[in-house]
């Protein structure tokens, strides 16, 4: 059949079975955008900025498991994008994001809106390509896919000149391509692994995106079941293990749990599954884990050895690697273990210090009292994420959408649109003051689409974690941290067609969640003044060990661990 | 144990694969001591032969990271025992007539060869080892060198063992 390059890649697209785009227009893309335009199987969602339709396909493809798409124009279109690509690079997120250049005859001549994109996106993608012939169009949109969503996810850009899009060419419909789960490991790592599970006296998991990403949550419980072992989630992780269950220690890392510290320097085993040992989580790599030998199980060969050395590698699909190596480990009483877990956990809750961040707590309590039951959450990042990743009760997998790795200030309104537009359920983003004027313009996509939206503001007028910092590490001296003329977000929601509600202390709390929830499941803001000294603990400051953890600031108290 | 390595990649033939695998060691802060690539047989596929400095530890991460990458199609480490290595430099040396005889011998010495002569400077070929072509270059220092080009190493195993081998 011949058809034009616009029209392939639209065609390639349905092949996938994609009908959901985000992204935004301009010069060298509207041919493609034209062919959008007679194309009725595949919605296109446009967004205010390019940012936020990246990171609308990145919320998109976290909430639903499928790839999200995002289409941008050359130039500034096509560097708009860089932030969400990185964002989706660091989470492992599948996103294929099609750009269109300048036809081939001024590529490379400095031409209006020309920039060279693979170049640019080479070190945040997990591959890129441009196409320079018509015949080479559809199978790069097809390896796009394949290596999006193969063995470690990740983003995957095709820049397509302008007359490519243009010139006509001939296209076959192709099967599906499955994705390659890339595993790579013998029944001898297996059975060396489930050795020292099994010989463990004090096992502990810890469990990362690497579970969600690929469906284990099942395995996991099973594997923690069997081997009698707590489970701490890092960041990336959270929802991959259900919160409720007594074994769970909570969150791992810099603002992990006291608990998941006392894990980590008690345990004998660490069972590290589809994680990473990112610096967030271990802090300090020669402190990290004293009497444990680890086992890490991980799609990416590259991670293994890289930051933490390990006892036992498989790398391998989480899932794949969980439902081959249960049949060889024994299942064993732990209870000794597993009762000094549950003593810590009262000992030191999340919010022990009952000054610290009660507040923020009580918020994000009455909000997932008041949200509907099915609602995802996302978030922007600072300390109301980090609130979130403690006090929130998550459950089940893809409920929890937050940019981990890069820590993209920025990403929580469009992820939102994302997953409203994947999932059809309510979301919530958890945003600050700061983060929510990175992204507001986009209000105006949710409004526009009427999406179930919406942003929950902690609002405490400054730079939160970096003035937490500058409190702790900068002697008080908040530079640049103190936000004033901020709008009035009752105000602001109403101008965008939205609803707004104000919460200014604790006691409209309840009542205005309430309101919030049950007037309406169109896009709303509900800000929420918050003390500006709030703070986020624990705190493993950078570089510390596990046992230097900080869960007091009032007293400014360190207590060693026991 | 810091040392050299020499690692031998096949890669597609794409635009944009020598970024990518040049940039995947300066933005992961490997150091590359030299690079040199070239077409194999297959006119799809070349060969990039990168001579590196770093630990044991290092080279496990390149070798993963480079594998990582959709270009590259095998990446083997060469054993400085049982491979060749072998550079192209070219030296081009101010010298008259009455110099020029000193010059030649040494050339001979070294099995190298003259392969531009003028007036004032000859440019002299040396494909050797490393170790040779620094031996020689240290014994030129004595002239006056105008300018040096090298090619960086390219590398090959001994024997009938290839990089196609698994």
């Amino acid at each position: 059949m011949q058809l034009t390059g616009a029209q392939i890649i639209l065609e390639c697209l349905k092949e996938q079975g994609v009908d959901t785009i985000f992204g935004f227009p301009g010069g060298t893309i509207l041919p493609v955008y034209d062919a959008l335009y007679q194309c009725a199987e595949i919605d296109h969602f446009l967004t205010c900025h390019e940012q936020h339709a990246a990171h609308a396909a990145d919320g998109y493809a976290r909430a639903t498991g499928k790839p999200g798409i995002v289409f941008a124009t050359s130039g500034p279109g096509s560097t708009n994008l860089v932030t969400g690509i990185a964002t989706a690079y660091m989470d492992s997120v599948p996103i294929v994001a099609i750009t269109a250049n300048v036809v081939k005859a001024n590529l490379g001549k400095d031409s209006f809106q020309e920039v060279d994109i693979t170049g640019i996106t080479t070190p945040i993608t997990k591959h890129n390509m441009i196409v320079k012939e018509i015949d080479d169009l559809a199978d790069a949109i097809r390896e796009a896919f394949f290596i999006a969503t193969s063995g470690r996810p990740g983003p995957v850009l095709i820049d397509v000149p302008k007359d490519i899009t243009t010139m006509v060419g001939e296209y076959r419909r192709r099967p599906l391509m499955a994705p390659d789960r890339c595993n790579d490991f013998w029944p001898s790592e297996l059975e060396e692994a489930a050795k020292i599970a099994n010989s463990a006296e004090r096992p502990f998991i810890i469990a990362g995106g690497g579970i969600i990403a690929a469906g284990a949550e099942k395995e996991l419980q099973t594997l923690a079941d069997t081997l009698g072992a707590p489970v701490a989630t890092t960041l990336m992780g959270i929802g991959g293990y259900p919160e409720s269950s007594e074994k769970y220690t909570g969150m791992i890392g810099m603002h992990g749990s006291k608990t998941s510290a006392q894990c980590v320097l008690n345990s004998d085993v660490i069972i590290a599954v589809g994680m990473r040992f990112a610096d967030r989580v271990i802090s300090n790599r020669n402190k990290f884990a004293p009497q444990a030998r680890i086992i890490h199980i991980d799609v990416d060969p590259a991670e293994i050895n890289k930051n933490i050395p390990a006892g036992a590698e498989i790398v391998g699909n989480a899932k794949d690697v969980l439902v081959q190596w249960q049949p060889r480990l024994e299942k064993k009483d732990r209870s000794a273990w597993l009762e000094q877990v549950r003593a810590w956990k009262k000992e030191f809750p999340i919010d022990r210090p009952a000054k610290n961040a009660r507040y923020p707590k009580k918020v994000l309590e009455t909000l997932q009292r008041y949200a509907p039951a099915d609602t995802i959450f996302t978030t922007e990042v600072g300390q109301h994420q980090m609130w979130a990743a403690q006090f929130l009760e998550i459950n089940e997998p893809r409920k929890l959408l937050t940019s981990g790795g890069l820590g993209t200030m920025g990403f929580g309104l469009g992820a939102a649109i994302g997953a409203a537009v994947g999932t059809g359920k309510p979301v919530v983003n958890i945003a600050g003051d700061g983060s929510f004027m990175m992204n507001l313009q986009e209000l105006r996509t949710a409004v526009k689409y009427n999406l179930p939206v919406t942003v929950l503001i902690m609002d405490n007028h400054v730079l939160g974690m970096v003035r937490q910092w500058q409190t702790l590490f900068y002697d008080k001296r908040y530079s640049e941290t103190t936000l004033d003329a901020e709008p009035d977000y009752v105000q602001l929601a109403a101008a965008f067609g939205a609803r707004g509600y104000h919460v200014k202390d604790e006691s409209e709390l309840e009542e205005t969640m309430k309101k919030a929830f049950s007037e309406g499941s169109g896009p709303a803001i509900i800000a929420c003044d918050i003390h500006e000294d709030e703070s986020v603990l624990p705190m493993i400051p950078g570089g510390a060990g596990f046992d230097e953890i900080i869960i007091d600031l009032e007293e400014d108290k360190q207590e060693a661990g026991t | 144990m810091i040392r050299r390595y020499v690692l031998s990649i096949l890669v597609k033939n794409t635009s944009g694969v020598l970024s990518k695998v040049s940039g995947l060691f300066s933005r992961r802060g490997y150091n590359i001591r030299s690079l040199s690539v070239g077409e194999t047989m297959d006119p799809a596929v070349s060969r990039i032969t990168i001579e590196l400095v770093g630990d044991e530890y290092i080279l496990e991460q390149i070798k993963k990271q480079l594998n990582k990458l959709v270009d590259v199609i095998k990446v083997k480490a060469l054993r400085s025992q049982s491979s060749v290595y072998k550079e192209l430099v070219l030296v081009k040396v101010r010298v008259d007539h009455r110099g020029r005889a000193g010059i030649i011998e040494l050339c001979d010495i070294f099995r190298t060869r003259i392969v531009d002569t003028g007036r004032h400077s000859v440019i002299i070929e040396m494909a050797g080892s490393p170790e040779k072509n620094a031996a020689l270059l240290r014994l030129l220092e004595e002239y006056d060198i105008l300018e040096i080009s090298r090619t960086g190493i390219t590398a090959m195993e001994r024997g009938e063992s290839t990089i196609y081998d698994d």
